[in-house]
């Protein structure tokens, strides 16, 4: 109860006439950033830090945690509307998300994608608020070999759920390593794959790849098709909120089985991105629609979304109580705080407490501020698919270059964006699938440094991963996930063709 | 303040410092926003710091265009430091080094060196200690070099960031004195996640900085056994109940003769005329004299050494001379040089 009576003092600080203000600008900034591809959160909460300087402590994290519950929401706007993520942990939202928009149900996808950010943010809220002591001890059991096992899990509840060749996403997720492995080799300090060219220093940057696959891909479909947007029928209804909530209660287990992943993945720390597409693909998996996922499926919305924005937001918990930041936005609040003179680390909730408590009640308030402002402006952002395309398909086009040169201000970027843009367009029409690559993508590189450091640390032994509970079981779920589709073929021929239900 | 009395104030304080060789010195301004290039990602030390000054810079008016911090990090670096090579007629582009100055190209084979920019000023040289988990309770510096020098090869676990980089550099010096028993150097992605894993008992030792351990070190979790420097720190603010920066022994003093320091220094392009020069070493120094920078060096430990010009030029000659001798020792150097 301690908790409640603090909670009730950060709000005391956190509502003032002044700090509202700052949340109401922070999380319009913040999605603005959101719906420009490139210009991430950690870059947008990096430009605005330096005005900062001058607010109190408390103040200045409430505008830049906005920025960042604003990005948060943002990403998944151009995810549905132009297949565009906006933000990484959008990725897995274009999935469902664009096909709805496809279907003319663009502003129910909305409401979706906003709603679960919401439940999301919220349950990893009401953890940090009481459980916050507690969590930070277990993240510290987190080596090296824990890492690999996460990284490996998220591998697993994706595999095998493409509905083309299996051997079609095994090819998508090689190539997708290759292009990951590109530039400098963290646990060896050399380059790999570069050839001499200065451009490729920087390896693959995955929005890059991600903004020419799925955007400059989807126009080029979109011109095959007749220059339309399918969506652009689409009437527009004023009752979307409701119609939308209407349809959630029938997800209760995907909110609370992605909330709990987002949770760990965030805490532990997975980062956002991860965790929306563990929590897609378990949400496929198990869920008694994941047949229809991937045609514009409501709960295919609310899986990655509820997933990412818990991890977002639980990512602040391993900040502040250990100074590790859970996600790259973090690292740069992280550098803030440190500037205004907070130390972040284990006595941050005995010292700071003013400011811990404030910065946990903007987060509820934050919140409900963002959802209440994106909410209203849904039929607004649904209007823009009403626009010709001929109109819309070149500022689109721009839209993604611009955001592919923001990445890293290079414009070999921008030409790298038009041929992954080709490439998905060929990968499309000869049914590759592409999440595969995109994961291996941004997975691939921590995914070999988390092994490669507990080869290091085990003298090469393997069998550090099953060296504890912890990671030992991790691992074993992540192998009995991997390979549950075959299982389930065994069963289903040893029944006798009878039909098995999935688990 | 207008743009005209700010030029004015800029010369007083130019002449009043002695700086100028004569009036001309600060006569020189940039004409458009400034770029600040760090050749690391986000959240690091060093973007900690270019952030801070693009902060100082903006509070107190210091200049009469925008600075616009970029991070250009790729390979270890070389990104940012090739970006200042090829605009070498730019002189509205300044970059602040780390130790990858010089680990970097040597490790990488990555074509530049620090004569590819010009050099404006050193700020401040970052500390490294050697820090161990506060449960395994080692006395001092002498006392845990002992243990790794009793346990089998490889036994002992250093967390480091990065590879070929300044703080495998340093565990490669620390081995010159464990007769012969090797560490087992693990790399991470970045130094506050190397105090983390230093905390859940994952690696053995880190030679992190000072600020991104002091948590933990607060928070009786992590114990400081010794300073790589020759003299022990000036910053005697008591960070835990007992004990202030300035308590922590020199490794020399402890029995453990390694010194290392990294640069927290200032570049322009080669292009750049001695007037545009002057105006950065100028500017830097009106940052240095700020209440704001000395906090940031109280918070950070800092070894608050400064210089330009030639004193400055020839420390880099002596520390790229240092940094050859410990790569080529440790095997680092890229099969290319």
């Amino acid at each position: 109860m301690e908790e409640i009576s603090a909670l009730l003092g950060g709000f005391a600080v956190a509502i003032t006439p002044y700090n509202m203000m700052l949340m109401v600008v922070g999380i319009v900034l913040g999605v603005i950033i959101g719906v420009l591809p490139g210009l991430g959160g950690a870059n947008g909460v990096a430009i605005l830090l330096p005005l900062t300087f001058s607010m109190e402590p408390t103040s200045a994290i409430i505008m830049l945690s906005s920025i960042y519950w604003g990005a948060l929401f943002g990403g998944a706007i151009t995810a549905i509307l132009f297949n565009i993520p906006g933000e990484p942990w959008s990725v897995a939202t274009t999935f469902d998300g664009h096909p709805m928009a496809m279907r003319g149900k663009a502003d129910e996808a909305l409401v979706g994608a906003f709603t679960s950010s919401f439940v999301g943010a919220i349950f990893a809220v009401i953890l940090i608020t009481f459980l916050a002591p507690m969590i930070a001890k277990f993240a510290l059991r987190f080596g090296p070999a824990e890492f690999f096992a996460v990284q490996f899990l998220t591998f697993a509840s994706f595999l095998g759920m493409g509905r083309g060749s299996p051997f079609k996403t095994l090819a998508s997720m090689c190539l997708g390593f290759a292009l990951a492995s590109v530039g400098l080799d963290g646990v060896t300090g050399t380059l790999r794959l570069t050839f001499g060219h200065e451009e490729l220093l920087n390896g693959f940057k995955f929005l890059v790849a991600v903004i020419g696959l799925f955007g400059i891909g989807e126009i080029l479909s979109s011109m095959e098709e007749g220059l339309s947007f399918r969506g652009a029928h689409a009437k527009l209804k004023m009752d979307a909120v409701i119609r939308t909530w209407r349809q959630l209660p029938r997800m209760t287990f995907t909110f609370l089985r992605s909330c709990i992943v987002g949770c760990w993945m965030g805490i532990t720390p997975g980062g956002a991105t991860p965790a929306s597409f563990m929590g897609y693909g378990l949400a496929k998996r198990f869920s008694k629609n994941g047949r229809n996922f991937g045609k514009g499926e409501l709960e295919g919305v609310v899986a990655p979304e509820t997933a990412a924005h818990a991890a977002g937001t639980s990512a602040l918990l391993p900040m502040l109580t250990l100074g590790i930041p859970g996600s790259p936005t973090a690292a740069v609040l992280l550098g803030g705080l440190l500037i205004w003179g907070l130390q972040p680390g284990p006595l941050m909730f005995v010292e700071q407490k003013e400011f811990v408590w404030g910065l946990i009640a903007s987060m509820y308030m934050g919140n409900l501020v963002g959802l209440v402002l994106v909410l209203t402006c849904v039929p607004f952002f649904a209007a823009i698919l009403r626009v010709p395309f001929s109109i819309i398909a070149p500022v689109i086009v721009v839209i993604c270059a611009i955001g592919a040169y923001t990445v890293n201000n290079a414009m070999f970027d921008v030409w790298m964006m038009l041929v992954f843009g080709v490439m998905g367009y060929l990968f499309t029409k000869l049914g590759y699938p592409l999440p595969p690559l995109v994961l291996a993508l941004v997975l691939g590189d921590q995914a070999e440094s988390s092994f490669r450091q507990a080869m290091l640390s085990s003298q090469g032994d393997v069998t550090v991963f099953w060296s504890n509970w912890l990671c030992g079981g991790i691992m074993t779920l992540g192998l009995v996930l991997a390979f549950w589709p075959l299982v389930q073929t065994v069963l289903e021929k040893w029944r006798g063709g009878a039909v098995a239900t999935p688990a | 303040m207008s743009v005209r009395s700010l030029k004015a104030s800029a010369l007083v304080l130019g002449a009043a410092l002695g700086l100028a060789a004569g009036p001309a010195a600060a006569a020189w301004e940039p004409t458009k926003a400034v770029t600040f290039v760090i050749p690391a990602g986000t959240g690091g030390g060093a973007d900690q710091m270019a952030r801070f000054i693009q902060g100082v810079i903006q509070k107190n008016n210091l200049m009469n265009k925008p600075v616009v911090v970029l991070n250009k990090g790729g390979g270890a670096g070389a990104e940012g430091f090739l970006e200042m090579k090829a605009s070498a007629r730019d002189p509205h582009k300044i970059i602040i080094t780390l130790s990858n100055l010089f680990t970097t190209p040597m490790g990488t084979g990555a074509p530049f060196n620090w004569k590819d920019m010009k050099p404006v000023s050193m700020l401040a040289l970052d500390q490294f200690v050697l820090w161990t988990n506060a449960e395994k309770n080692y006395p001092d510096a002498k006392a845990y070099i002992d243990a790794v020098k009793a346990a089998p090869d490889r036994q002992f676990k250093m967390g480091g960031t990065g590879s070929k980089q300044e703080d495998q550099i340093i565990t490669a010096a620390i081995e010159r004195h464990t007769d012969g028993k090797k560490f087992t150097y693990i790399p991470y992605d970045g130094g506050g996640k190397v105090a983390v894993q230093l905390v859940g008992g994952h690696v053995d030792s880190s030679v992190n900085n000072p600020i991104e351990a002091v948590a933990q070190w607060r928070g009786k979790q992590l114990k400081p056994l010794c300073i790589f420097d020759s003299k022990r720190s000036t910053h005697t603010g008591k960070i835990t109940e007992d004990m202030a920066w300035s308590d922590i022994p020199t490794c020399t003093e402890a029995g453990l003769p390694v010194e290392y320091q990294m640069l927290r220094g200032i570049f322009t392009t080669s292009g750049a005329t001695d007037e545009q020069v002057a105006f950065y070493v100028d500017l830097f120094k009106k940052v240095m004299a700020t209440e704001d920078w000395k906090a940031f060096m109280d918070k950070g430990a800092f070894n608050e050494t400064t210089m330009s010009g030639a004193e400055f030029e020839a420390w880099l000659t002596e520390a790229e001379k240092k940094h050859r001798e410990l790569m080529q020792e440790a095997g680092f150097l890229a099969q290319a040089q």
